[in-house]
């Protein structure tokens, strides 16, 4: 079976990781038209490139990003997100905002 | 049955034709009106109706590869309607009714051979499920009912109804489903549409797509540029790198899908079977050989490869439906590229180009698609861009309105 090696755990099979996704900037979804937040959720880059995607070590619950090439099926490098996102992500609604 | 059939049923001679089916290559036009891209089921298809229906011959279709090669070549044939949304009933019941009268239509026999499928219940929330695709498929005019185990183990009697511990309840059955022969459909498009006029031009690669203020004016290939009045793309599996090309994305990730054959052996199924709760389904062809297939594969890649633990996964479940395949050998293996959109219904019509139109987003549901998408998107082109009622529920723009048609039924093996 095929092996990814994940940053926290090395090498694992394959079928233990879940794909998570590309990894986008989100838009502030508190400013941003629908549309702006329709094209985050919904559209996709979806190329034969080396690509930077999320992906999940499903039995540690631990999310890691990993650059792959769609077209060869093959990991070029996985790391910890820390490594690209210094600061924390603040999800907070705008109706908690409002109600402050 | 095409009538020229029963001609060489009387024949002794070996029955050939006169004049090749497809006329030999020829040089490329500066001008075209209508650029199909994309030479395969969908892309013949609309060509043929362009021709045939509406009168517009000055066409050129353009194929990177040969004709029907890519991904008409590695679906696994099912024609069936039995979906969930109406809008989906209603698009692929019109697609059944028109691969019926295909082979007449053609005088070219497409091997269409109605054999009925059957979807297995396992839970009972899946036949609460079926209850409901039944009711809006007899309300569209699609033939499907429910029935229940006795029925099942009639109408299959190989079948293990107790397969990996989940027993069969009851089933989805759908009298229209049917199966044809892929190659012929795209050859009987084809010659169609060539013997009216429209150019096939195969090993002619896009390049690029030139977009002048918002309108396509011409497309860039491996032989040199064309100008064009309108393009149509009809390249699934690569949908999103041809929109690239034209300057924009689409709500699609493409994900291969794995399939298998047999060898060999002698008749004994006659309908497709498909077990959601197994991701597996299974139907014989009329040469006798088994194909099995399931859902696609668990991450995006632009890649046909095989692999052995999807192949492990599906034939266990396949095997668990039909203990007594166990023994038999796998003849062939092969990987198709699917575009899936988050929510299982295609992406047909307008694009933010300008007589540029999208026949894209075809995942799982593509060849039993190709009649009803050849005839609307000929209708779109004749029309200069208005959108006929049947796919307007498929705009792209249905992801910027929230407006999705979850179509569940999508697949026979869920993804």
């Amino acid at each position: 079976m095929k092996m990814i090696n994940c940053p926290l755990n090395g090498l694992r099979n394959s079928s233990e990781f879940v794909y998570g996704g590309e990894v986008k900037d989100m838009p502030d979804h508190r400013s941003c038209s629908d549309r702006e937040w329709a094209e985050y959720i919904f559209f996709h880059e979806n190329a034969v490139a080396v690509v930077t995607e999320w992906w999940l070590h499903a039995p540690s619950s631990y999310w890691f990003i990993g650059e792959r090439h769609t077209g060869r099926d093959e990991f070029l490098r996985t790391y910890d997100p820390s490594e690209r996102f210094s600061t924390r992500v603040e999800f907070a609604s705008s109706v908690v905002e409002s109600e402050k | 049955m095409p009538f020229s059939l029963l001609k060489y049923g009387l024949n002794s001679d070996f029955p050939y034709e006169k004049h090749a089916d497809l006329p030999a290559p020829s040089a490329l036009k500066s001008h075209y009106d209508v650029v199909i891209i994309g030479g395969g089921g969908h892309g013949v298809a609309t060509a043929y109706y362009l021709a045939k229906y509406h009168g517009i011959t000055n066409v050129a279709v353009l194929e990177k590869g040969y004709l029907g090669g890519g991904n008409t070549a590695r679906n696994t044939a099912v024609i069936r309607s039995n979906y969930l949304t109406p809008e989906g009933v209603k698009f692929y019941t019109e697609s059944v009714k028109l691969f019926k009268e295909l082979s007449n239509e053609f005088d070219f026999n497409i091997m269409y051979s109605q054999r009925g499928q059957l979807t297995l219940a396992h839970t009972d929330a899946a036949i609460r499920g079926f209850r409901q695709r039944v009711e809006i498929n007899k309300h569209f005019g699609g033939q499907s009912e429910l029935i229940d185990a006795q029925q099942i183990r009639e109408l299959v009697p190989s079948l293990n109804m107790n397969p990996a511990d989940m027993p069969v309840l009851a089933g989805l059955w759908h009298t229209d489903g049917a199966t044809a022969r892929h190659d012929a459909v795209a050859w009987g498009y084809a010659k169609g549409a060539t013997s009216r006029g429209v150019e096939l031009h195969q090993l002619t690669e896009v390049t690029d797509v030139e977009v002048r203020q918002g309108k396509v004016t011409a497309v860039q290939t491996n032989r040199g540029k064309i100008s064009c009045g309108a393009v149509v793309q009809a390249v699934s599996g690569h949908s999103s790198i041809l929109a690239a090309k034209a300057g924009f994305k689409l709500p699609i990730t493409t994900y291969p899908l794995q399939a298998m054959v047999t060898l060999p052996v002698k008749p004994f199924l006659d309908p497709m079977v498909s077990s959601p709760s197994l991701h597996c389904y299974v139907q014989q062809t009329s040469r006798g050989e088994l194909v099995f297939g399931g859902g696609s594969d668990p991450y995006p890649l632009y890649s046909t490869r095989s692999t052995m633990d999807l192949k492990e996964g599906l034939l266990a479940n396949a095997v668990e439906l039909f203990p007594a395949i166990a023994q038999m050998r796998l003849m062939r293996q092969w990987g198709g590229l699917t575009d899936m959109t988050s929510d299982y219904s295609p992406v047909m019509g307008l694009s933010p180009v300008d007589n540029y139109y999208l026949d894209a987003g075809w995942g799982t549901w593509g060849f039993k698609a190709t009649p009803i998408c050849g005839k609307t998107m000929a209708q779109l082109v004749a029309d200069n861009g208005k959108v006929p009622a049947l796919i307007k529920p498929f705009s792209m723009e249905r992801f910027y309105r929230f407006a999705q048609v979850n179509e569940m039924g999508a697949t026979a093996a869920s993804h």
